[in-house]
C-alpha cells in the first residue's frame, strides 16, 4: 500500500501522465462540443434546449464521483494512514464543488424553458443541493483548522459519515418527492435516450473526467509542494531557537 | 460511562438557565412564523408541523458546541481517558446526555408550540412521536460533528454547517409521519434513519475525539 | 451561424449554460496550474539554495 506513498515517485508519475490527461481533455472538450452543439439531433419536445443536457447530466456524474472519490481517500488515510490520500481528497473538493454547482446551475437554466420556472424541488435537483452542502461543510472543515493532521483526520471522518448518510439522503428526498409529486411535471431526458443523443453525452463525460484527472494531479502537486515549504520554514525557526 | 452519564446529567441541572435558553429560543422561532407568513388559522395549521420540527432542529444546534468543549479544554477528556475509558463510551454518554437535556425538554414543549401554531389537536400525538423517535439521531449526528470541531474557536457556526445537511431525512421522514397515506412508512423510515446515525455516530465521534487528543 | 447562434429560440438560456461550464472549469483550471507552478518553483528554489548553502 505504502509502495507509492513517496512522494517523489508520485510527483514522477503525475509529471508523466498530466501531459496525456490534458491532451485527452481537451480532445475530448473539442468533439464533445461539436457533437452537442452542432451535430446532435434537436428533440421533438425541447427542441434546442435539450443540448443543455450535454453539460448538465455529465456534471451530476462527476459531482457524485468526486465524492465517492473523497470518500474512498477518506477511508485509505483512515485505514492505512496514507500520507497522499489526504492531499487527494482535498484536492478533489473544490473540484466536486465545480461540477455540483454547474449542475444545479444548468439545470436551472434547462428548467427555466422546460418547466417554466428556475427552481423546481425536484428530487434529483435537491439531493444536488444538499450534495453541494455537504461539500461546503467539508471544506469549511478542511480549512478550519490550523494543524494540518488534526484536519485530516476530521474531514476524513465527515467524509465517511457523508458517504454513509448520502444513500439515505438520496432516498428520502425520493420519497418526499413522490410524496409531494406536482399532478404534471415535464420528464427530462426521459426514459429512452436516442443513440444519437448518447454519443456527445458519454463525450462530454469523458471529457468531464479527464479535466477532473488532470486539475486533481495539479491541485495536489501543489499542495505536496506547498507541505515541502511549510517544513522548510519549521526547520528554520527550529534551528533559529536551538542556539538559544 | 454510566458514572459519566449521571455526572453530566447533574451538570446539566447545575446549569440549567442554559438549557433553559435553547427552549426560549424553540419557541421564540416558532413565534416568529405567525409574524412572518400572517395570523391566518388555516395557513398555521398547514405549516405547523415543518416549524416546530425546524425549530427544534435550530433548538438542538445550540448546546452542541459546549458538548466536548470544556471537558477538553481542562483536562476531564485526557483524564476519563487515562482512567481506561473508550472514546465510544465518552461519545455515547455525551450524546445520550444531550438528548436527554436538550431534546427531551423540548419534546416537553411540543403541546405549546402545536397550539400556538393551532394545529388540530389531531396531529400532536404524531407530531411528538415524530421528535421522540427523530431527536435522538439528531443529538448523534451533532455529536460527531461537535467532536469533529473540539478545539476550534468559532466552532458552533461550523456545526451547524455540518449537522444541517445531514439531518435532511430525519427532518423529511419526521414530518411525513404526519401524512395520512404515507405516515405509516415514515414511521419505518424513521426508525431506520435514527437506528443507523446511532450505530454509526459514537464510532465516528470517538474518531474525532482521538484525533482531538492526539 | 445565425440559425446556430439562435439557437431555436433558446439562444440565452443555452449559451449561458456553456458559458457557466466554460468560465467555471477554465478559471479552476487556471487558478490550480499557477498555484502549482508557483508553489512547486518556490520548494525548487529553496531546496536549490539549500544545498548551495551545504
Amino acid at each position: 500500500m505504502h509502495r507509492f506513498a513517496n512522494p517523489a515517485r508520485f510527483l514522477r508519475l503525475a509529471r508523466l501522465i498530466q501531459p496525456w490527461t490534458a491532451a485527452a481533455m481537451f480532445a475530448c472538450f473539442g468533439v464533445g462540443l461539436y457533437l452537442a452543439l452542432v451535430a446532435s439531433p434537436i428533440d421533438y419536445l425541447q427542441r434546442d434546449t435539450v443540448r443543455i443536457m450535454y453539460i448538465h447530466v455529465p456534471a451530476a456524474w462527476m459531482a457524485m464521483q468526486t465524492y465517492a472519490v473523497i470518500a474512498v481517500a477518506s477511508l485509505v488515510s483512515i485505514v492505512w494512514r496514507h500520507p497522499l490520500a489526504d492531499v487527494a481528497a482535498r484536492a478533489a473538493a473544490p473540484i466536486g464543488v465545480a461540477f455540483t454547482a454547474i449542475c444545479l446551475i444548468t439545470g436551472s437554466l434547462w428548467g427555466k424553458p422546460t418547466w417554466g420556472t428556475w427552481w423546481v424541488w425536484d428530487a434529483r435537483l435537491t439531493s444536488v443541493l444538499v450534495l453541494l452542502f455537504i461539500y461546503m461543510g467539508y471544506m469549511a472543515l478542511w480549512s478550519a483548522f490550523d494543524d494540518r493532521q488534526r484536519a485530516a483526520r476530521a474531514a476524513a471522518v465527515l467524509a465517511l459519515v457523508g458517504a454513509v448518510n448520502l444513500p439515505i439522503i438520496k432516498f428520502s428526498v425520493d420519497w418526499w418527492n413522490t410524496l409531494h409529486q406536482p399532478a404534471s411535471i415535464l420528464r427530462r431526458g426521459g426514459p429512452t435516450i436516442d443513440p444519437s443523443m448518447l454519443k456527445p453525452l458519454a463525450v462530454m463525460g469523458l471529457a468531464y473526467l479527464f479535466f477532473f484527472i488532470t486539475v486533481l494531479l495539479m491541485r495536489m502537486r501543489a499542495d505536496l509542494a506547498a507541505q515541502r515549504l511549510e517544513a522548510a520554514a519549521e526547520r528554520r525557526v527550529m534551528a533559529q531557537e536551538v542556539p538559544a | 460511562m454510566l458514572r459519566l452519564l449521571t455526572r453530566e446529567l447533574r451538570l446539566a441541572w447545575v446549569e440549567r438557565s442554559g438549557g433553559a435558553i435553547a427552549l426560549i429560543f424553540f419557541l421564540i422561532v416558532v413565534s416568529l412564523f405567525p409574524f412572518a407568513v400572517g395570523p391566518q388559522p388555516q395557513v398555521l395549521a398547514r405549516i405547523a408541523a415543518g416549524v416546530v420540527w425546524v425549530a427544534a432542529l435550530l433548538a438542538c444546534l445550540l448546546s452542541l458546541e459546549r458538548l466536548f468543549q470544556p471537558d477538553a479544554e481542562d483536562g476531564t477528556l485526557e483524564q476519563l481517558v487515562t482512567h481506561g475509558l473508550s472514546f465510544e463510551a465518552i461519545a455515547t454518554a455525551k450524546i445520550i446526555a444531550h438528548w436527554l437535556t436538550t431534546a427531551l425538554p423540548l419534546l416537553l414543549l411540543t403541546p405549546l408550540a402545536a397550539i400556538l401554531l393551532n394545529a388540530p389537536a389531531a396531529s400532536w400525538g404524531l407530531l411528538a412521536a415524530g421528535l421522540a423517535l427523530g431527536t435522538p439521531a439528531l443529538s448523534a449526528i451533532g455529536g460527531v460533528a461537535a467532536a469533529l470541531t473540539v478545539g476550534l474557536r468559532r466552532g458552533g457556526i461550523l456545526i451547524s454547517l455540518l449537522v444541517l445537511p445531514l439531518a435532511v431525512p430525519t427532518l423529511i421522514f419526521g414530518v411525513g409521519l404526519l401524512d395520512p397515506l404515507a405516515g405509516v412508512a415514515a414511521l419505518k423510515w424513521l426508525a431506520a434513519t435514527t437506528l443507523v446515525a446511532l450505530s454509526v455516530s459514537p464510532f465516528a465521534a470517538a474518531a474525532g475525539l482521538r484525533a482531538a487528543l492526539e | 451561424m445565425s440559425g446556430f447562434l439562435a439557437m431555436g429560440g433558446y439562444a440565452p438560456y443555452i449559451w449561458t449554460a456553456y458559458a457557466v461550464v466554460a468560465v467555471w472549469l477554465t478559471g479552476l483550471g487556471l487558478v490550480s496550474w499557477r498555484r502549482m507552478r508557483q508553489l512547486e518553483a518556490a520548494a525548487d528554489a529553496l531546496r536549490a539554495q539549500r544545498r548551495a548553502e551545504r
